[in-house]
């Protein structure tokens, strides 16, 4: 397949700071890429930089086989959802929406077509004659989607349109927005911190840190498998358990402490290298309660219910960890419980280089 | 006997309030004394204010003063009071005002959304400008003017008001549209719009507050300006101003008070109208831009 958008070793800088470094990205077209990361991670920087909105110290941009890199950012084909809505406020919803082809010399006809389609298709219509100020924060992101739809782009581009609502609203325009990706199939490239955003949206994600994209892959993958350290803690709520261990090749085991684990099944356990320092982690949901010659004893020190999972925390040697049973589990504090590790669903890092083996 | 607390904590005149008001009612009057003085003096004949007894009402009311101080009052050579310099005033400070507000606009739209190389130099330029004391540049501008053979003209006056109302104009829109978000500029640039499509369709829409204290600010400031006009203006184009000092500061003759009084009510009128109706928006203004008076 084609690719929609080509980061190429893009570089930029804030005076001295540098944000991002040598960075190149393709995404292909109609795909649902997610930026994640934390704040200050280049993420945004690098959507507005996609956007023309600010001036790359060094490198190319494409978009659709045309070199961008010096074109305003209206004549990019590009629309943008900002977390802030930044819709006009003195203009009518109907003028906020219509604004970008009045600029563009649009005949009336065309834009009142188009922005009946664009209102029918986010259920906008009665809201049309409104000022912004007269709305609430999701009609608004609304408006502000409609406003990225009617100018017919060819690449969408989100900057974190969700941030500011409520937990509710927040789940319902994830919802359309994943919708408008079905019906219209454009390239959209989604700035976010939020990991459920990311996990449910995305094609691909691509999470990044420091300015550098540290995986870049399926939400599955980098669930399931994550790159290093930084990605295995970043992704997943309540985040990976993470056991310091050295490795025991005799034995096949990993020690933590007095206590010993059998990883005998773990996928790439050819790659350890005898006494190597590593990091252990284990999802919260790869944790079973149940008796069994490699389990361990503990006793359970919090209870987190959260109506359709229970989160039950307790200790291996001194490391929290926290194990996800189903909602219905019944645990009292101080109980003791033995728990065994799905090995085949953990990752094994480096201690030194963080990264996955 | 004692009542349960219950609902709202009911409400009671403390010292504290009661010092309050005490305090704001006599700044008031304190204030209020010199136009009291001003108004009962424009209303009495000659033979009263010479009894000396500056705080008593008038004893007949005297309407002598207004008209004369209007249209007959000498100033200088011509005796047509007041009101050559009410026009003069008015055709200086309409034009100077419109071509100052909107350069300053403009100029502070470009400082706070178009952050070009030297962007911050030039804003503290602005600032510096905005501070030092016009007396300085009062020779230097005359020299220019002179130059460019627009000095003694309306055209001279207008540029020398402009030049001056700049720097802090500048700086007031500069801030305001600095608060503004960002992503409303950048959400624009995206729609298509270019500098000058941007700064028409989106930010003077919503620049009305700011305007209109700009224009309070330049309106009062011009209108009561006295050595600029007096300097760059010339004879023909005097604004009420130095006519009204003309008409105080006499050579010969009887130092007619009523008249003085009258005059100078007459052409503070226009700057007090405009606080008058604008205090809401005057105050925000400071506020916002934390600006001089």
């Amino acid at each position: 397949m084609k690719n929609s958008v080509e980061v190429k070793n893009i570089s930029f800088s804030y005076g001295k700071t540098e944000i991002l470094n040598d960075l190149s990205l393709d995404i292909k077209e109609g795909e649902f890429m997610v930026l994640l990361g934390p704040s200050g991670c280049g993420k945004t920087t690098l959507l507005n930089c996609i956007a023309g909105l600010l001036d790359l110290t060094d490198g190319q941009i494409w978009i659709e086989d045309d070199n961008v890199t010096w074109k305003e950012p209206k004549d990019r084909h590009i629309g943008m959802v900002f977390q802030s809505y930044a819709l006009y406020p003195s203009m009518t919803v109907e003028k906020n929406l219509s604004f970008g082809l009045r600029m563009m010399g649009t005949a009336k006809d065309l834009i009142n077509e188009k922005i009946k389609k664009a209102a029918n298709l986010l259920q906008i219509n009665e809201l049309l004659k409104r000022k912004p100020s007269q709305l609430s924060g999701g009609q608004r992101q609304r408006v502000a989607i409609g406003r990225a739809l009617v100018r017919d782009a060819k690449v969408f581009l989100f900057d974190e349109p969700l941030s500011n609502l409520d937990a509710k609203l927040r789940a319902e325009l994830r919802y359309e927005i994943k919708k408008l990706h079905r019906d219209l199939s454009n390239t959209m490239i989604y700035v976010t911190h939020d990991q459920i955003e990311a996990m449910t949206l995305a094609d691909r994600i691509s999470v990044m840190k420091d300015g550098l994209i540290q995986q870049l892959d399926t939400p599955k993958q980098i669930y399931n498998k994550p790159a290093n350290l930084f990605v295995a803690g970043f992704i997943g709520s309540p985040s990976m358990n993470f056991l310091k261990a050295k490795f025991d090749k005799l034995n096949q085991n990993i020690i933590v402490g007095k206590k010993q684990i059998d990883i005998s099944k773990y996928e790439n356990i050819n790659n350890l290298m005898n006494d190597q320092e590593v990091v252990f982690g284990i999802r919260p949901e790869n944790i079973n309660i149940e008796k069994n010659e490699n389990s361990i004893q503990c006793k359970v020190e919090l209870v987190e219910p959260m109506g359709a999972d229970t989160l039950v925390w307790t200790s291996v040697e001194g490391n929290p960890i926290s194990i996800r049973l189903e909602g219905s589990s019944n645990f009292n504090l101080n109980d003791e419980i033995s728990i065994s590790f799905d090995i085949n669903k953990s990752s094994i890092f480096d201690s030194k280089s963080e990264e996955r083996i | 006997m004692s009542t349960i607390p219950k609902g709202p904590r009911p409400k009671h005149l403390t010292v504290g309030r009661i010092g309050l008001y005490c305090f704001i009612i006599m700044c008031a009057l304190f204030f209020l004394m010199p136009l009291y003085v001003m108004i009962i003096t424009s209303l009495k004949d000659m033979d009263e204010i010479r009894a000396a007894n500056i705080l008593n009402l008038p004893k007949e009311l005297s309407f002598y003063a207004w008209p004369k101080a209007w249209s007959q009052a000498c100033t200088g050579f011509v005796c047509e009071g007041l009101k050559p310099g009410f026009v003069n005033s008015v055709k200086i400070t309409v034009p100077s005002v419109i071509v100052s507000v909107a350069l300053s606009a403009l100029n502070g739209y470009a400082l706070a959304f178009w952050r070009f190389r030297g962007a911050y130099f030039f804003f503290g330029l602005c600032m510096f400008g905005a501070f030092i004391p016009y007396q300085v540049m009062v020779y230097p501008l005359l020299k220019i003017e002179d130059f460019l053979g627009i000095y003694s003209s309306l055209p001279g006056i207008i540029l020398v008001h402009t030049i001056f109302g700049m720097p802090i104009l500048t700086l007031i829109f500069r801030n305001f549209y600095a608060s503004l978000p960002i992503d409303l500029f950048k959400a624009a640039r995206i729609d298509g719009g270019n500098f000058i499509k941007i700064f028409f369709y989106v930010i003077i829409p919503m620049s009305t507050p700011i305007t209109i204290v700009a224009v309070i600010l330049q309106v009062t400031g011009i209108w009561n300006d006295f050595l600029l006009g007096l300097v760059f203006a010339g004879r023909d184009n005097q604004p009420m101003t130095v006519q009204l000092n003309n008409i105080v500061q006499v050579d010969y003759g009887v130092a007619e008070y009523n008249v003085d009084m009258s005059a100078t009510i007459l052409t503070s009128l226009v700057p007090l109208f405009v606080y008058f109706i604008s205090g809401r928006w005057f105050v925000r203004g400071i506020a916002a831009g934390a600006i001089k008076g």
